[in-house]
């Protein structure tokens, strides 16, 4: 008796882990399906009510580039990225040095402060950021939009950065204080050299997720200011204007643009911290 | 770590040093580019065309138009969240110590690393009257005529999933995978079979995390904006009160409205949250790891 309950418990489990992973599967499927639906049409001359385009051409690529100025809106988009990602390591690594080493009044307030702007979604406190912003003609330009895009990266450097200075022994520092090392050569010689997978890890999230970061972007850019998400969001929402298979070309440029970063930063961190900070 | 504890107290209990100043630079920044534009942005909510006080607030709860929005915006990511955190419960769950994990947490992370416009713009093709989906399910006759997913509400639902799903699941495995093992493997000596683990075990101890995750899910979900202009029905069905507070701000140039719907929204995320929060209180609080006794 004891042995066919054992059995049947035995297959109930399977049926039930075979469900989960057809829900799995389905949902990668779908994934896959609508990414691999804007590669082909990028590349489709003509599709229409078939599984797959009539033909395949490379025509769409040129011409995406020249219709939506795709050589301007990529220079915009590296140079917000890459400031963001610099200004971002500059003041939130030290700001997470000192969150790991002292203690003081209201540290707790400080570390809501720089938890809240992460919890609170972009679009809730974009739209007062960016009245800000225009009230001091920022928004519109190129520095107005780095200095959005800071708001929630700066804060998940700090966190992302904390539990990593608290892994260093402090008797490093300790010894460099001793002979006599000020801080920036404690940072430059010691610090920094020990951080840096931490730094790595946080710099390429940072740098993957500011690409990818539509809302603050859409709401304090210009038409010069426009960074290559920015730029989709209208191809798309002008549909009709442009081929759709020219959009498609662009989406796949940003497609291209956000995963060969998400590559190379999955080598260095778990897919879990990119909604999570790292374990304490 | 006990070893380095009286170096570092020793030095956390002098209090003021330069050390601490390197903070400085970080908290300013979020409270100039934070904290005083959303209190900036409350205190112009209180004035403007409409006239001061609460005429834009009195305004957005008389006008239907506007007042409509919370229920839309609810009526979408409400279920969406239900839907992503009732997925990602079980999955996680399953697949928690499974050697396909790792490979499925790099896939999953592909459509919160796209983001919202290019999930928007392939659903625009994939679900589309002659998307792939579409041929599938007339090919193998799991619907006769084609099935409208674009456009409309479902479009949006849709992609609150597609985006919402990954985040809940990333989630709740860093929660689940926090949670002791040494827990389950007690349970499982003394005759516990899987559910009863995880009814008896891991669900108790996960209520906080379930709470915090479904708080974060239902925020992002709230705050919905691309795919509801793009894949929704913007001008109906799927107008959220982000699309309300945008045209506010950048078609009519009403400031003080946009802020005062900003605050709204704000306001009703942390109603939200507070009611989850206040309801996990309910649950049982303690330690996630085993407690050697």
């Amino acid at each position: 008796m004891r042995a066919g309950a054992s059995t049947i418990q035995q297959l109930v489990t399977n049926l039930w882990n075979g469900i989960i992973w057809l829900v799995i599967g389905v949902f990668i499927v779908n994934v896959l399906g609508l990414i691999a639906a804007v590669v082909v049409n990028s590349f489709a001359t003509r599709w229409l009510g078939t599984w797959l385009p009539s033909g395949f051409t490379l025509q769409w690529y040129s011409s995406a580039w020249t219709e939506f100025q795709l050589d301007s809106v990529l220079v915009v988009t590296v140079e917000v990225v890459l400031a963001v990602v610099a200004i971002s390591l500059l003041v939130g690594v030290p700001a997470a040095y000192a969150l790991a080493r002292r203690n003081f009044r209201h540290k707790r307030a400080i570390v809501l402060l720089f938890v809240l702007p992460l919890l609170v979604p972009p679009m809730t406190y974009g739209i007062p950021l960016a009245t800000v912003l225009y009230r001091l003609h920022l928004a519109g330009t190129i520095a107005g939009v780095i200095l959005a895009n800071l708001v929630p990266t700066v804060p998940f450097v700090v966190l992302v950065m904390t539990p990593f200075v608290e892994q260093i022994d402090p008797r490093l520092e300790a010894a460099a204080r001793v002979f006599g090392a000020g801080t920036l050569r404690l940072f430059v010689y010691v610090l920094v050299p020990l951080l840096s997978p931490g730094i790595l890890a946080a710099g390429l999230l940072v740098l993957v997720r500011t690409i990818a970061m539509f809302e603050l972007t859409f709401l304090t850019a210009g038409p010069d200011s426009q960074t290559l998400v920015v730029a989709l969001y209208y191809s798309v929402f002008a549909a009709g204007i442009r081929a759709g298979q020219s959009v498609d070309a662009m989406a796949v440029i940003y497609m291209a643009s956000t995963l060969v970063w998400l590559l190379i930063a999955l080598r260095f961190v778990n897919p879990t911290q990119l909604v999570t900070r790292v374990k304490e | 770590m006990s070893s380095t504890e009286s170096i570092e107290t020793g030095s956390k209990s002098q209090s003021l040093d330069g050390t601490i100043l390197l903070i400085v630079p970080g908290v300013c920044l979020v409270l100039l580019l934070f904290l005083y534009p959303f209190l900036y942005g409350f205190v112009l909510s209180f004035s403007g065309h409409q006239g001061t006080g609460l005429a834009n607030y009195t305004k957005f709860f008389s006008t239907p138009f506007l007042r409509q929005t919370i229920a839309t915006t609810l009526w979408i990511s409400f279920p969406a969240t239900v839907v992503n955190i009732g997925l990602a419960l079980p999955i996680a769950f399953v697949t928690r110590r499974h050697p396909l994990q790792r490979l499925v947490t790099t896939i999953l992370v592909v459509p919160i690393t796209l983001g919202t416009v290019l999930i928007a713009e392939g659903l625009l093709i994939y679900l589309g009257p002659q998307g792939w989906l579409n041929r599938f399910l007339l090919v193998t006759h799991l619907s006769t005529s084609i099935v409208h997913l674009t456009h409309n509400y479902w479009g949006v639902f849709l992609s609150l999933v597609i985006s919402g799903f990954p985040f809940a699941y990333l989630l709740l495995l860093s929660y689940l995978t926090g949670i002791d093992p040494v827990l389950s493997q007690a349970a499982a000596t003394l005759g516990a079979t899987p559910w009863r683990q995880f009814i008896h075990i891991y669900l108790p101890l996960l209520v906080p995390g379930l709470a915090i995750g479904f708080c974060l899910s239902f925020v992002q979900a709230f705050s919905v904006f691309p795919s509801a202009v793009l894949l929704g029905a913007p001008a109906g069905p799927t107008r959220v009160i982000s699309i309300a507070a945008y045209q506010a701000a950048f078609e009519d140039y009403d400031y003080p409205m946009a802020s005062a719907i900003a605050m709204i929204m704000a306001g009703v995320q942390l109603i939200v949250v507070v009611f989850i929060l206040a309801a996990r209180a309910l649950f049982y609080r303690g330690p996630t790891a085993g407690a050697k006794g």
